[in-house]
Order: C-alpha cells, then structure tokens, then sequence
C-alpha cells in the first residue's frame, strides 16, 4: 500500500479491514478510543512536540512500519498452500575439506530422522544449515532446497515463517501465567481464528501425553516437568506454523515419547531429533552420521533394529517400573517380570 | 571499514553474541575490533581481549552511556579507520530503554532476550524500534511457544527489522548473523556530518547538574510533575 494512501485512511476503515492493526497501535503504546474516525496523518499530527519526544514517536517512520506490518500480516494469513513437502541437502565438506561422500538426501514430511554423532562433530552445524537454508554459504558448503527448489529468502529472514521449530530440552516457564492463557497468548500471536476449540485440542492432546492429568486453570509454572514437556509437544505440534519440528531428546519421564512423536507426525511435520539415547534413535525412520563434520552415513532403520527396540521398550518399562516403586516407598527385593511389574504402574 | 552498532538492555547477551560472531567472521579474514561503551563498570575488554579482539573501553560515568556514546563515536571510528581494521563493532548497554544511538546509514542491532517478558518490546523505545537487525538471545531457557510470541511482539514494534535467534552460549545463530554485519558498500571514511536516527531525551535539570536536595525550590531546568489529581 502507498504511504499516502494509507495516510489518508481513517482508523476505523482501517481497523475493519486489518483488525491485527489493533495489537500494533497497543503494542507501540498509541491510544486510538475516540480517535477512530481521524485519518492516520490526523492523527500523528496530533501530537506536539513534547509529546512526539516524550513516547518517542519516529513520525518519519511509523506510517510505513504500519504498512509494513499490514503487508507481513496479510502474506501471513493468505499462506496455507506452501507447504513443505521435503527438504534436500546437496552435501558439501567436511572439517577436512573433503567432499562429503552422499548424493542428494531427501527428508519427506511424516519422517522421523535422527542426528548422530559425538560432541563437536557438527550436529548443531547440520541443523543450522537446514534452519537457514544453506546455499553454499555457511562453513560446510552445503545447499538445501525447499521441495526440489531453490528456496524463499523468507525462511531466512521472516519472523513468522520460520522452518524450524525447537523443542528444547529445558522445560522452564518464565511466564506466570495459567495454562489455558499460555495457549492463548501463542494462538493470538498467530492469529488462529477457532481459537478456543484449539486451545481445548492442545490442552486435551497435552493430557493425553502426560502421565498426570492437569485442568487449563493450572498456572503453568507449577506444571511438572513430565506435563511441561507433553504441553510444548502439544502446543508445538498444533500451533507451531514450522514444518520441521527439532527435538534435543526428549528426556524419558512421565510422558508417553512415542505418542508424543505420533502426535507430531499426525500435524505434518518432519521430526529432527539430535538424541544418544537408543529408544529414541531407533524409532526413527533413518539416522544420520555425522563424524568431523561431515554427513558420514545414512542409515535405515532396519527390521531386526525395530525387533531390538521392542527388547529396549521392555527394558525401559522395567526400569521406569523400579522407579515408580521406589517413589512410593517399596523395598525392592528380586527382579520381577516386567509384565507383572507394569501392572502396577 | 565497516561500523556497526550494537545495543540493548544490560544482560541481554550482547557480548556473547558480538564474541561468537566475530569468530565467524575472522574465519573469513576480516579484521574486527570492537568498542565498549558502559556505564560505571565492565569486565567485557578482558573478555574481548582474551578472545584476540583489538578493543577501546569508554566509561560513562555520570553520563549516560549513550550520550557519551555520540560524543565519543567519531574518534572511536578515527581509531578504527588507522588500524585498519575491516569491522568496528560498538557495543553499548541501553539503560533507559529511551536513548539509541544509532547512526543514519550505519547498521544498528539490537539485543534483548527472551528472559525479559513479553511486554518488554512495548517498553523498549527507539533502541528497539529503529534498529536493523533484532537479535533474540536466551532461546534455550525459554520454550518455543514463548520464542514465537516474544518474536511477534518485537516484530509487532519493529515490523522492518530482520529478527535473528541466536544462542549467545553455543553461538547457535551467529554464523548467521556474520553474514549480515559486512557489506564493502557500507564504508565509512568518517562520521563527520552524519546524524543519529533519533534525538535523545532532552534531559538537563538541576539534578542532572548535581543537585541532591529534594524540594521544589531546588528543581530548576526541564522539570515536569506526575498528574496526582482525580
Ligand atoms: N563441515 C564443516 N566445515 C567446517 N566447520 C564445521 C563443519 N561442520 C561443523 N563445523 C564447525 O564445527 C564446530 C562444532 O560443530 P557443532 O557445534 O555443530 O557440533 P555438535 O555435533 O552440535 O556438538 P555437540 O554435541 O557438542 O552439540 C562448529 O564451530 C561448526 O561450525
Ligand atoms: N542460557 C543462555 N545464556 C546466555 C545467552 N546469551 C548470553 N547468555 C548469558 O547471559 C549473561 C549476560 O551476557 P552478556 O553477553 O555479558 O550480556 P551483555 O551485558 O548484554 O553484554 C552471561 O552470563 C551469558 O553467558 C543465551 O543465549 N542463553
Ligand atoms: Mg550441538
Ligand atoms: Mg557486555
């Protein structure tokens, strides 16, 4: 929109058709009531010149940071058919500088691929170069492209399309806030329109993830960690407008990590996951070997690995099984069957 | 050479970020040095120093460190110009959350953290609306439905900005933000005649001159009264 043109446009016909106008003139700290029916321009010279000091007002500037954000916002709202449907890395080098040995690897939406390899080796590198689209620019060289093709530059610089969402391993809340405002605050930060009915989705698949069950009016900081992490996942997975979700493992306790991915996985997205831990690693679809610094391997997960991994859930049930004894004050005498034990669970 | 100035709140990650990323872009040749502007105190040239950065530290003192930024910048970038150097990063803690002391035609970045609130990027005056690059730091303490609300709300502030993540412990994001903070186009040979994008509070009444005495009949100068009345 030109600048003129939107200087002469009364706030109330602004409002109308651009009803998030109404956070950018709150978040920037300029009232509107009663002012509704004065052009932008009316109302910018309104104010004096103390007053353009004392809130700090950039005149020069602020009719086209509106016109910007209406651009961004509508751009925003107007895009649900570009998906991400794969994303492709060219390999490029390793620290040595040699030429990584792949052809071309191809990540589908509904793949899990986990991220392996030891400290230092370039895990964080790989998903920096997917995260920012690499075009050979970054330290390995490599390239990634967005459904076969050379992607966007928006997924590099716009704030709301971002390609990777992170869930981290750090499960504090610095807000103090109920869990149904928590929700509500990043559904309104993203403009869903069905707002309630997402919210009550979230807070339902969140309860189905948890071991202990949590109402919306539960302030979020006094959520356990188990509950904190199904309620990312939940929110995440719903809300979250990145198609690719990463996860630095997702610690094993009180909630359910394979629900959790399956939930992730029914919203399309593609699952990253940078994880050491064997559950986890072999639930994946294939896993990716770093070694210095370069995409050494690529493997799938096999069939025999998949029967091993019933063996390691067995296991994992028995340990988490002692836990659960030991919490409640029980004496562990013997080792149990783990089907008897998970009973009692 | 290049300058670039870099602000925010106190904490905010300033100085981890500058770190990681002069690291990447020494591994592209360039020379960088930085300049530190604070207020009454800083440990952040020792850290500089150690890393190998070539770096001028200017207390403020009394002063606010933004105000005494603008009276010291064009020296700073004399400075640079005879070193050498390809990239002179200023780094100066916004404490009022009004001043900024960005430079017309010099690339501005701002600083904050998700740790602050949201409501922090409403509080933030121009130091946050008229800077180029926003960096958000402390991603890792937060979770991603924070990150995302807390990247509109500065967005919503700021809607021309280009919003980068960065982790100031890993440096996760700053390779990335390397990339923007050299362009050869942008040099500067001086700073003679340029201006700053936004005046700086006036300021300038009897206790900025040294007064203590609280009373009426001691206020003179730009004095002005809370409304109490209603
Ligand atoms: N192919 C490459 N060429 C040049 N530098 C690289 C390459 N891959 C990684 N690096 C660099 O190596 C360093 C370590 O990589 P990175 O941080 O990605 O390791 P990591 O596997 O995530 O380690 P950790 O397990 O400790 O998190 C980084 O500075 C990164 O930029
Ligand atoms: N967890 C975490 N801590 C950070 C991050 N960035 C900076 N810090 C820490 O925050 C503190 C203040 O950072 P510093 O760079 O000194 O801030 P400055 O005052 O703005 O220069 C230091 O202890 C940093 O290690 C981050 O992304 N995550
Ligand atoms: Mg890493
Ligand atoms: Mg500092």
């Amino acid at each position: 929109m030109k600048k003129i043109e939107l200087e002469n446009r009364k706030i109330s016909g602004l409002l109308e058709d651009y009803p998030f106008l109404a956070a950018f003139f709150n978040d920037n700290g300029l009232e509107i009531a009663g002012k509704e029916e004065h052009t932008l321009k009316e109302y910018f010279n309104r104010f004096d010149e103390d007053e353009i000091e004392d809130r700090a007002i950039d005149v020069e500037n602020i009719i086209s940071q509106i016109g910007k954000f209406i651009e961004q916002m509508i751009s925003f709202l107007g895009k649900d058919e570009d998906h991400v449907k794969t994303i492709s890395i060219m390999p490029g080098t390793n620290k040595s500088g040699d030429a990584e040995s792949f052809e071309e690897l191809v990540i589908r939406q509904g793949e899990i691929i986990c991220i392996v390899g030891p400290t230092g080796s370039g895990k964080s590198r790989l998903l920096g170069d997917i995260e920012w689209v690499a075009q050979k620019d970054t330290p390995t060289g490599r390239t990634v492209f967005i459904n076969g093709e050379v992607p966007d530059k928006k997924w590099r610089f716009s704030s709301s399309d971002k390609l990777v969402a992170q869930l981290s391993q750090n499960m504090n809340f610095v807000m103090d806030l109920t869990v149904f405002e928590f929700v509500e605050l990043h559904a309104e930060s993203r403009l869903v329109e069905n707002k309630e009915e997402i919210i009550s989705r979230i807070i339902d698949k969140a309860n189905d993830l948890a071991g202990e069950k949590f109402s919306p009016e539960t302030p979020i900081t006094s959520l356990s960690g188990g509950q904190s992490r199904a309620l990312m996942i939940a929110d995440t997975a719903i809300l979250s407008k990145s198609p690719i979700i990463l996860i630095d493992e997702i610690e094993n306790a009180g909630i359910d990590r394979k629900r959790a991915l399956k939930l992730l996985l029914s919203e399309d997205k593609i699952v990253l996951m940078a994880t050491h831990d064997p559950i986890l690693a072999l639930m994946g679809d294939r896993r990716i070997v770093i070694k210095n610094g370069g995409i050494y391997k690529v493997i799938e997960t096999t069939e025999e690995e998949r029967n091993i991994l019933s063996t390691l859930e067995e296991m994992d049930r028995t340990l988490l099984a002692y836990r659960t004894k030991l919490r409640q004050g029980e004496i562990i005498t013997e080792i149990v069957e783990t089907e008897e034990m998970t009973v009692s669970v | 050479m290049n300058l670039v100035t870099i602000s925010g709140p106190p904490s905010s990650g300033k100085t981890a970020v500058i770190l990681k990323t002069i690291d990447s872009l020494k591994k592209r040749g360039l020379k960088v040095a930085v300049a530190k502007f604070d207020c009454l105190y800083t440990d952040d040239d020792i850290l500089y120093e150690k890393a190998g950065i070539p770096v001028k530290k200017g207390l403020s003192g009394a002063l606010c460190p933004d105000h005494y930024f603008v009276s010291n910048v064009e020296e700073i970038t004399k400075w640079g110009l005879d070193n050498g150097f390809d990239i002179l990063i200023s780094e100066s803690a916004g404490l009022c959350n009004r001043c900024s002391p960005y430079i017309k035609g010099i690339k501005a970045v701002c600083v904050i953290d998700n740790l602050s609130g949201i409501n922090t990027p409403k509080k933030i005056g121009p130091m946050l609306k008229s800077a180029d690059i926003v960096v958000i730091t402390k991603g890792d303490i937060v979770s991603q439905a924070e990150r995302e609300v807390f990247a509109s709300r500065v967005n919503t502030v700021n809607p021309a900005a280009t919003i980068m993540h960065i982790n100031g412990l890993t440096g996760q994001g700053s390779f990335e933000l390397s990339t923007l903070l050299f362009d050869e186009s942008l040099h500067v040979d001086s700073l003679k005649g340029k201006e700053l994008r936004f005046p700086m509070p006036a300021a300038l009444c009897s206790y900025c001159l040294g007064e203590t005495r609280i009373g009426e009949s001691y206020q003179m100068g730009n004095v002005r009264k809370m409304k109490l009345d209603d």
